[in-house]
């Protein structure tokens, strides 16, 4: 940036924006904490921040069957579905970056028309055959359906960081008398990691974000993903509007996902700029 | 290789090569039985839940069927596409998703294009930044909804006082455009900032010296030079704007006209039961996204992603 001055004026105008991105970014988030932290005299009151702080609807929350319930359904649905979609796209991906094989454009195709499929689309076929097969309203009625949307995903991004390996190292590695097994672990293992690590992420916060399915495929908190429970919630007690505990457990499945991209934004913003942009 | 050098030497180099060709395509198609292997398991889950439930939807399609009345099960041709089409629900679906799409993309550009500037471009704080655009993307899209429809609840939220817009259509629409916006801005800024690095510093350095000022700079050097990355940011965002269900699910459940076509297809299929009608809807959502992503990559020609493929 040679050409700019970098001047005291221009520093001041930067941190300008700078501070209209950070509002721009964190107003509705502070906005859904605030209102958590209200209590019920206080909810109603359209202050943007609490007058007088309780964590009243926590404790309401956190003592609710429904949601810790749909807190754990949440969990363990997407563990196990971006565990799935990371191995099948990791092989997958191997194979498209490292291997001549026919068909091979049609496999990238065909998930490249997956991704961008109206998802409503699936809705009726998929209600239909999972009430005849018996998954529907359970944990495999989601995991299902989740994989297969998070497989383009991870196939696009993995091939991408595939591609930047330098495969030269791991015949380097045999040439010096490491077995094609210690090669792979050894060499491309370690190089291959962060790309793994990175898609995870991005599978993870796509299976967590799902509302569409989680709503059309469950009926009860057997299998209900805290999204999908939000939207019925009634709160503990049915007398009151259930507000400040939407906004609490709002927050509770949005921390964990925060704190990822906090530690991770680096990855996060590598992985989607490369599975996007560089196909 | 002539014939007239017939003799042991040459017969002999000959079989090599042969040998040799033989061997090679041997190890080719382990290859390719390898390749084909381990894309097996993905292929075929994507074929399970996606190309066969599709097939199966188009054919409900051609079907009255409705789940309350299952014995009413028959086949009657277009007739549901004919229900569909002339219904003004659908077209009114229809309009309030293309309204959402053309204006939600038009904001998601402009503002997805400032914030890549800022992010590329920052001096202090640059890491603040980049993470802290991210938090949108992060947010599940469901409690970004909630926070909006709070904050434009009458009474309760500190944008609404003592209006209540989310019961008058217009206000709603441009509250669901603004949550649609909010949210998806970061992912346009990352792909669009993607685009930005690509630009090289001399060639705005050698602009700038040859007397063009900064908005000169941006449309003669950089927009060009980074045209792919912003057709295919707004082919991504287009196609999923029109799908849009989340926000409007959770801002108005589609009241006071706001429906968009997802959310009328769920009520059919879901609240409805009426798998025929819900069926067609989802065949012609899906019909209209083949057709915005044609005219994107062949009109406009952005490159369809993986279609790069053989560039590497």
């Amino acid at each position: 940036m040679s050409y700019q001055q970098e001047t005291t004026q221009r520093k001041a105008m930067w941190a300008g924006v700078n501070v209209l991105v950070l509002l721009y970014a964190f107003i509705p988030v502070i906005w859904i904490v605030s209102l958590s932290f209200k209590d019920a005299g206080t909810l109603n009151d359209g202050n943007f921040l609490p007058r007088s702080p309780s964590t009243e609807s926590y404790q309401q929350i956190f003592t609710d069957y429904e949601f810790i319930r749909a807190l754990i359904n949440s969990i363990g649905i997407c563990v196990i579905s971006t565990f799935i979609a990371l191995v099948f796209g990791t092989m997958a991906a191997y194979a498209i970056a490292r291997l001549d094989f026919p068909g091979k454009k049609t496999i990238v195709a065909v998930s490249l028309l997956i991704a961008m499929f109206p998802q409503i689309a699936l809705v009726t076929p998929l209600f239909q055959i999972q009430t005849a097969i018996g998954t529907f309203d359970t944990w495999l009625g989601l995991i299902i359906p989740y994989v297969t949307f998070a497989l383009p995903l991870a196939i696009y991004t993995l091939s991408a960081f595939f591609r930047e390996i330098p495969w030269e190292l791991e015949k380097a590695a045999k040439m010096d008398g490491a077995t094609p097994y210690q090669a792979f672990r050894k060499v491309i293992t370690p190089l291959a990691m962060p790309g793994v690590f990175t898609t995870a992420i991005l599978v993870f916060i796509a299976c967590w974000n799902d509302f569409l399915f989680a709503i059309s495929f469950t009926t009860t908190s057997a299998s209900r993903t805290v999204p999908a429970a939000l939207s019925y919630f009634t709160g503990a007690t049915t007398y009151e509007r259930p507000t400040a505990a939407i906004a609490a457990a709002a927050v509770i499945i949005t921390i964990p996902i925060v704190i990822f991209v906090l530690f991770f934004q680096r990855r996060i913003v590598a992985g989607l700029t490369s599975g996007a942009v560089k196909g | 290789m002539t014939t007239s050098s017939a003799g042991p030497a040459a017969l002999g180099a000959d079989a090599g090569t042969a040998i040799a060709k033989q061997r090679h395509s041997e190890g080719k198609r382990a290859e390719r039985r390898l390749g084909l292997l381990l894309c097996a398991p993905a292929i075929i889950v994507m074929l399970a839940v996606a190309a066969y439930p599709l097939v199966y939807a188009v054919w409900l399609s051609f079907f009255r069927a409705d789940l309350r009345t299952p014995d009413d099960q028959e086949f009657i041709g277009l007739g549901n596409y004919i229900t569909v089409l002339s219904s003004p629900i659908w077209w009114n679906a229809f309009g309030v998703t293309m309204f959402i799409t053309v204006i939600g993309t038009f904001f998601q550009l402009v503002l997805g294009m400032l914030l890549a500037i800022v992010m590329h471009r920052t001096i202090i704080g640059r890491g603040l930044v980049r993470t802290s655009a991210l938090v949108p993307y992060a947010i599940v899209t469901v409690v970004a909804a909630f926070s909006w429809r709070f904050a434009w609840t009458q009474n309760l939220g500190w944008l609404a006082g003592e209006s209540a817009p989310l019961t008058d259509r217009w206000s709603s629409l441009w509250i669901i455009i603004l949550s649609e916006v909010w949210k998806t801005v970061p992912f346009m800024a990352l792909l669009l900032m993607a685009g930005l690095a690509l630009v090289p510093e001399d060639l705005l350095k050698a602009a700038s010296m040859d007397g063009a000022n900064a908005w000169q700079r941006f449309w003669r050097v950089t927009v060009p030079i980074i045209k792919p990355a912003i057709l295919v940011a707004l082919l991504f965002r287009t196609l999923d704007s029109f799908r849009i269900f989340d926000n409007i699910f959770v801002l108005t459940s589609g009241a006071n006209d706001t429906a968009s076509v997802s959310i009328l297809a769920y009520n059919n299929l879901i609240r409805g039961l009426n798998l025929g009608i819900g069926s067609t809807m989802s065949v012609l959502i899906f019909i209209s996204i083949a057709i915005i992503a044609f005219i994107y990559i062949k009109l406009f020609g952005a490159a369809a992603p993986g279609a790069g493929d053989d560039r590497r």
